[in-house]
């Protein structure tokens, strides 16, 4: 466990009426810090909101966004919903799966990157979309994947 | 074509999601007038009167909504549903990251018209530059006056939290998430009890979506008569319609409810793309029926819409060329129910692995005359069956497909493969 770990437990408890609502906030918080949610994490978190391993691991386990896996440095969602898919989301795919020489669901050998299809991302009018790190890249096309792999992250939105 | 905007205000304006430029283009003013001029169950009637329905999809009157609120005197809470995730929607993300004042400003005055006292913005968690954005808004308004206690000398006090969800399209169900919000998995509760009556740790509790809040600043603003001289008596005012897919010009188009189709899809949205015949229209998000060509003058409202055998839903609208294959198409779409389905009721669970695994079957031309009666029957094993709204919603565009374009599944099946190739895009953007 890291030592702000349990301060950041107490921020997140005192926001809301409930403690057991801060278990999201501190599982974002510290997964944004860590990479990942390792079962070690898991136990971690547990003890400090006074609650089971195993019920940590079923809410975790439950929502896409937290990676009890490791994960590359950058993570690369392709939405692949229906509004994408119309505007081309699975070549999208395939450009980054060569680019990158992984497929879907896998992690660059260097940790750099990861690949992971997103439902329907909420933005169709900017289709195909692209997030990096959940920020999101619209209208992709060959020469914004270069930008996307390749540039220093502060990335645009929308 | 040159409009008037009212929910999706200023959205030309430069940094309009930033307090002092709020402020200067009339910002908070509808804060004021309802603090100072109206009592909270004057505002309720207000918006009884203005009829404002649900827009998150299920079109409930907002109004009869807050009205269900039991006066036991347990504390309130006003949960604010920005999960948006259904497929082909994206009105909210708009107002959330664009314009977040406005729906601030809407939830003081909703929460004050309510009493509640305490706030919750459960925002998806993929959207992470909108939930920055809430945050900061969230911060100016304190900074302002807007929360915390005693706003603006009124007496009245909120407390406004944004919460960020994880990834669960079911957490926009209300009450998965409440589940969230409470620190679980997002599975459904059983209603009875509706969250009016024992919502949020167990509360009284109003859940509005993120469009429906932004109505409130306009409606105190321009007044119920005002709402209700646009759109139809059941379906009066403004709705924004997201059109995405083979069109001119996808986007947010925000227009008086009845407004026809067509003019939603020709004019608004520039029409089809160049040499393309429109097949198909998903009108609400891809959980309703498809829509066929000749029903491109139903006005959009929620009856009309109802009656041309679609539904309004979040106005998520979804066009389809005739370069789409219809297979494909609702293959994607079942996929995403399979992938967001929480996995509590076994019907929509297994059925849409299933219906998922034989439109894929199908669509690679491996599919039998026998399959078309599988789906159907899956489908009607679905319908109705389960706990909540996510297995009927897989079966809108599945059951309306199989009415509209037999003869295309069929296709798939005598040929043994894709009459179009098994890609659902072309040339047009690659």
């Amino acid at each position: 466990m890291k030592p702000e770990w349990s301060q950041w437990a107490q921020e997140a408890k005192k926001q809301f009426p409930e403690a057991n609502s801060s278990l999201l906030p501190l599982l974002h918080r510290i997964q944004d810090a860590e990479g990942w949610l390792s079962d070690e994490t898991i136990h971690d978190v547990a003890s400090l909101l006074g609650l089971t391993p195993q019920y940590v691991e079923s809410v975790a386990s439950f929502y896409s966004l937290f990676y009890r896996q490791t994960v590359g440095k950058n993570v690369i969602h392709v939405c692949v919903g229906l509004s994408c898919a119309l505007a081309g989301s699975d070549h999208v795919m395939e450009e980054l799966e060569h680019k990158l020489g992984i497929r879907e669901g896998q992690t660059t050998p260097d940790g750099e990157y990861t690949l992971l299809e997103a439902e329907c991302l909420a933005a169709c009018d900017l289709a195909p979309v692209v997030q990096r790190n959940l920020r999101f890249r619209g209208r992709v096309d060959a020469t914004k994947l270069d930008a996307l792999l390749t540039d220093d992250g502060k990335e645009v939105n929308s | 074509m040159s409009q008037q905007y009212y929910l999706l205000r200023n959205r030309e304006v430069p940094n309009i999601d930033e307090m002092p430029v709020y402020l200067a283009h009339g910002g908070y003013q509808a804060l004021r007038k309802a603090l100072n001029d109206f009592k909270p169950e004057e505002l309720v009637d207000m918006v009884k009167k203005s009829g404002l329905r649900g827009r998150g999809g299920a079109g409930f009157p907002t109004g009869m909504k807050w009205g269900f609120l039991p006066n036991d005197g347990r504390k309130r809470y006003l949960v604010v549903n920005s999960d948006e995730a259904e497929p082909g929607t994206f009105k909210d993300r708009e107002i959330i990251e664009h314009n977040p004042h406005q729906l601030i400003e809407g939830i003081i005055i909703s929460s004050y018209a309510t009493k509640a006292r305490e706030a919750f913005i459960y925002c998806r968690g993929e959207f992470l530059f909108g939930s920055e954005q809430l945050k900061r808004a969230v911060r100016e308004a304190y900074e302002q006056g807007f929360l915390g206690e005693n706003i603006l000398g009124s007496g009245f006090s909120l407390d406004l939290e944004v919460y960020r969800g994880a990834g669960a399209y079911i957490c926009g169900e209300e009450s998965a998430l409440l589940e969230s919000l409470e620190g679980k998995r997002g599975n459904p509760r059983l209603k009875p009890p509706f969250p009016a009556v024992a919502g949020l740790y167990g509360g009284p509790t109003v859940i509005n979506n993120v469009e429906t809040i932004a109505n409130v600043p306009v409606i105190v603003t321009k007044g119920a008569d005002w709402y209700t001289s646009m759109g139809t008596a059941k379906s009066p005012g403004l709705k924004i319609f997201s059109v995405s897919g083979r069109v001119q010009r996808p986007g947010n188009y925000e227009i008086p409810l009845a407004t026809p189709l067509r003019t939603l899809i020709e004019d608004y949205a520039g029409g089809m793309l160049p040499g393309r015949q429109l097949k198909a229209v998903i009108p609400g998000g891809s959980s309703v029926p498809l829509m066929t060509p000749d029903k491109l003058d139903t006005p959009l409202d929620y009856e009309s819409i109802l009656q041309a055998g679609s539904m309004l839903g979040s106005g998520g609208c979804i066009v389809l060329d005739d370069h789409v294959c219809i297979v494909g198409a609702t293959a994607r779409l079942v996929r995403f129910y399979r992938e967001e389905s929480c996995g509590k009721c076994t019907p929509c669970r297994e059925g849409t692995y299933w219906m998922t695994d034989v439109l894929d079957r199908l669509e690679h031309g491996l599919g039998t005359p026998e399959d078309l009666d599988t789906l159907a029957d899956v489908a009607d094993n679905i319908g109705g069956k389960c706990f909540c709204p996510l297995g009927d919603a897989s079966l809108g565009v599945l059951v309306s497909a199989l009415k509209y374009f037999r003869e295309e599944f069929e296709a798939h099946v005598a040929q043994h493969a894709c009459p179009m190739g098994e890609r659902l895009y072309d040339t047009i953007n690659n």
